[in-house]
């Protein structure tokens, strides 16, 4: 286990997504999953006439405690052990899970109970427990379904959305004891995992949670979900960890609304989501009598030292973006190789790790650069901008690369007309071999790079220059459509170089409207 | 506070701060845009609206008057008979007969698990959002008690019920700031983790009543 916990990918992305986008289950459950959320997010979105406004706020409320970041922690670290809580500070995962570890031995505690936390997962918690002799047991429904299988989580809201009915049927029959035989009914399955958690959480002692948002001034720390085993871990247990990456801090308790008005409506798609949970250190005959809270770095710092990367750390993990992206939705949440998948991902993943990690560095180059997902982000961080500028830094990193070298030439050849379609004739003839049907599935030598996760068109037999001349001279198809001169002019200014046509695989299956 | 039992990451700390203020060394707090809001409904609308929400969360809803409250809480109890009833709340609000809980002194776990159904008040209710807000008063109980029985029996005053999210936020910032919790009900608890299919009541109270009183 690194120190940094599960943000590196373990491939790049391109090599990733190969792998991911033949499975045909997967695509299918994920397009089901973001075009429905997608379409539900607009209807609600729609209901309130100052979202846009609401966005605005969201974003400056969060760049305002990004700018004072250092003393609003100090202010909540005084607030919660004013309430009894205590406050721990953690430079990177590992210290992070130590510490965590560490309070369960002082408890002796040898099971826990969790709630969804993409935070925990980030350090690698559940591993690191369980080296230590501690099982710490997921209560979210999702959660638990990819922990009975050994599974990673593919989405930051539906983490089992790759799995269906059956697989889980499967899953639950194997590894719930006493449930009898369950049929593959998703409220029967349900059922099943309630009465499975149930016992452990009038049982267990501890429990570990994320942390959505807290508050400097009261030191009141707030955890949003659905099923309400949140509630359950955060007031059963007689001791309560919450980890928070430290972006999550918020000024005052007026501050709440804005992102409680926009946390649901982008996320879940609802107007609300069914529980909120708020609460301050410890509360004498009410939860948890001991609550400890991790204050959490792990390279976010090194985010904030770029001014202009620093919007990232807006992220109120809301998942929006993912169900807008078209990579993601092909590609799946497992391509990213980190706990951070989609748009959100590409841009958090390389910064968190400082742009020193050559696989998590391909993540910016993971989206079509269609904007959608900074329409739709609650909190307004730009990603596309973000991806453009962190493309370059990787770059930067990387030197002159066989890609770079590449480009040179094609600036080269595209800067003289006569160059160009002399090229033209040639790459006509030379594709021959490299032909299959009416795709060219894999370029040779350095332009290879191309086609690891595209197919090419092949050049036609005859271009848009030659047609013209030819339509010119009397020879080509009848002129009934003829452009005025100036028209011309400009399309041999920019030629369009074919290679950025994209085809083949990844636009094989266009995106369907299902709904609900 | 006595020394703490647990190691101090008092290291870690001065270096998290220090990376930070290097950090964000020169930059500068942009002034905050005025927080939007809604156009004001009438009050009747407002009930409208906050019923309307409930039902679409497809928990139940009644409005009554004050003289019907018992009646209402024996229709929305069902055949619920061991209920939890918060130190706080009104015992002339519950129909007899019932195997009342109170949680003086404090009911174990397994208590709360045998009881079939919990009544409460609340603190604030939000109609734009379909919204309960509970503080945790002495007519709400703690936590625990309106989150392990399967039915959750809600009053609200008419009053008690704000259009926005923000006027709610307002309204219970002071029990905040004097450090009690909050659980904010939107419905019942659901799940759609399994092939998004929505499933109703996963751990929470998987009914929720919500009776408002005007
Ligand atoms: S980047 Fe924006 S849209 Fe994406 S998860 Fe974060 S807040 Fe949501």
């Amino acid at each position: 286990m690194s120190d940094h916990g599960g943000l590196h990918p373990a491939q790049p992305f391109p090599a990733a997504a190969r792998e991911q986008v033949v499975k045909a289950q997967l695509r299918a459950n994920l397009r089901k999953v973001t075009t429905t959320i997608r379409a539900k997010r607009a209807n609600v979105v729609e209901e309130l006439p100052h979202w846009e406004q609401l966005r605005t706020l969201g974003a400056a409320t969060k760049d305002a405690s990004l700018v004072n970041l250092s003393d609003r922690l100090l202010q909540l670290e005084q607030s919660v052990r004013a309430r009894g809580g205590y406050v721990h500070w953690a430079r990177d995962a590992k210290e992070a899970r130590d510490l965590v570890a560490r309070i369960a031995q002082a408890h002796g505690v040898d099971e826990l109970i969790k709630v969804k936390s993409i935070t925990s997962d980030e350090i690698e918690l559940n591993k690191a427990l369980e080296e230590r002799g501690i099982h710490a047991v997921e209560t979210d429904l999702a959660e638990l379904i990819v922990q009975l299988s050994n599974d990673r989580p593919s989405h930051i809201l539906v983490p089992a959305i790759h799995r269906n009915r059956a697989e889980i049927q499967a899953l639950f029959n194997a590894e719930l004891p006493g449930e009898g035989a369950l049929s593959d009914n998703p409220a029967e399955l349900a059922g099943a995992a309630r009465r499975y958690l149930r016992h452990k959480f009038l049982t267990t002692k501890m429990a570990v949670s994320g942390v959505n948002f807290a508050v400097a001034e009261t030191g009141t720390v707030c955890v949003v979900e659905s099923e309400g085993n949140g509630r359950m871990c955060l007031t059963l247990p007689e001791v309560l960890v919450s980890i928070m990456g430290i972006e999550k801090v918020l000024e005052k308790v007026e501050d709440i609304s804005v992102f409680m008005e926009l946390l649901p409506r982008s996320s879940t798609a609802e107007r609300m989501n069914p529980y909120n949970s708020f609460w301050t250190g410890v509360t004498p005959g009410d939860g948890p009598q001991e609550f400890h809270l991790i204050l959490l770095d792990n390279g976010r710092t090194n985010v904030l030292a770029d001014e202009f990367g620093r919007q990232t750390l807006r992220c109120i993990r809301c998942s929006a973006c993912l169900n807008v992206c078209p990579v993601y939705e092909r590609a799946g949440g497992h391509a990213y190789g980190s706990v951070y998948p989609g748009p959100i991902g590409a841009i958090l993943t390389p910064q968190l790790l400082g742009m020193h990690d050559k696989n998590a560095n391909t993540l910016p180059g993971a989206s079509s650069l269609c904007g959608a997902c900074y329409d739709v982000c609650p909190v307004k961080i730009n990603i596309p901008q973000v991806l453009i500028y962190l493309r370059t830094e990787a770059n930067l990193q990387k030197g002159l690369t066989a890609e770079a070298l590449a480009m040179k030439g094609l600036k080269f050849m595209m800067s003289e007309g006569w160059r160009f379609e002399g090229a033209l004739k040639l790459a006509r003839v030379g594709q021959g071999p490299l032909v299959r049907g009416d795709a060219i599935p894999s370029l040779p030598g350095m332009l290879g790079g191309w086609t690891q996760s595209r197919d090419l068109r092949p050049f036609p037999k005859e271009g848009f220059r030659d047609w013209w001349k030819g339509r010119s001279q009397g020879t080509g198809p009848a002129d009934v459509n003829a452009a005025p001169p100036e028209t011309v002019q400009k399309a041999e200014d920019g030629p369009i170089p074919p290679q950025k046509k994209e085809g083949g695989q990844f636009d094989a299956e266009p995106p369907r409207e299902d709904t609900l | 506070m006595t020394a703490e039992p647990f190691p101090s990451t008092a290291e870690a700390k001065l270096e998290l701060l220090t990376r930070i203020n290097r950090a964000i060394a020169g930059a500068e707090q942009q002034p905050l845009p005025p927080y939007p809001v809604s156009a004001p409904l009438s009050r009747e609308a407002v009930l409208h609206q906050f019923e309307d929400r409930i039902l679409d969360y497809k928990a139940a809803f009644t409005r009554v008057l004050a003289g019907e409250i018992v009646g209402a809480v024996a229709a929305a109890l069902g055949g619920a008979r061991r209920v939890i009833v918060p130190p706080g709340l009104a015992a002339a609000w519950l129909p007899a007969g019932l195997d009342m809980l109170r949680d003086d002194p404090p009911l174990s776990h397994a208590d709360l698990d045998r009881a079939e159904a919990v009544v409460t008040g609340c603190a604030v209710a939000v109609s734009e959002t379909g919204t309960i807000v509970l503080d945790h008063g002495p007519d709400q109980g703690r936590r625990a008690l309106s989150l392990i029985p399967d039915l959750h029996v809600c009053l609200v005053r008419g009053d008690q019920v704000v259009q926005t999210v923000r006027q709610a936020v307002d309204t219970v910032a002071a029990s905040v700031r004097a450090g009690r919790p909050l659980t904010w009900l939107s419905g019942g608890s659901a799940t759609s983790d399994i092939e998004l299919v929505r499933v109703e009541g996963v751990h929470g109270p998987r009914h929720l009543h919500v009776i408002v009183v005007e």
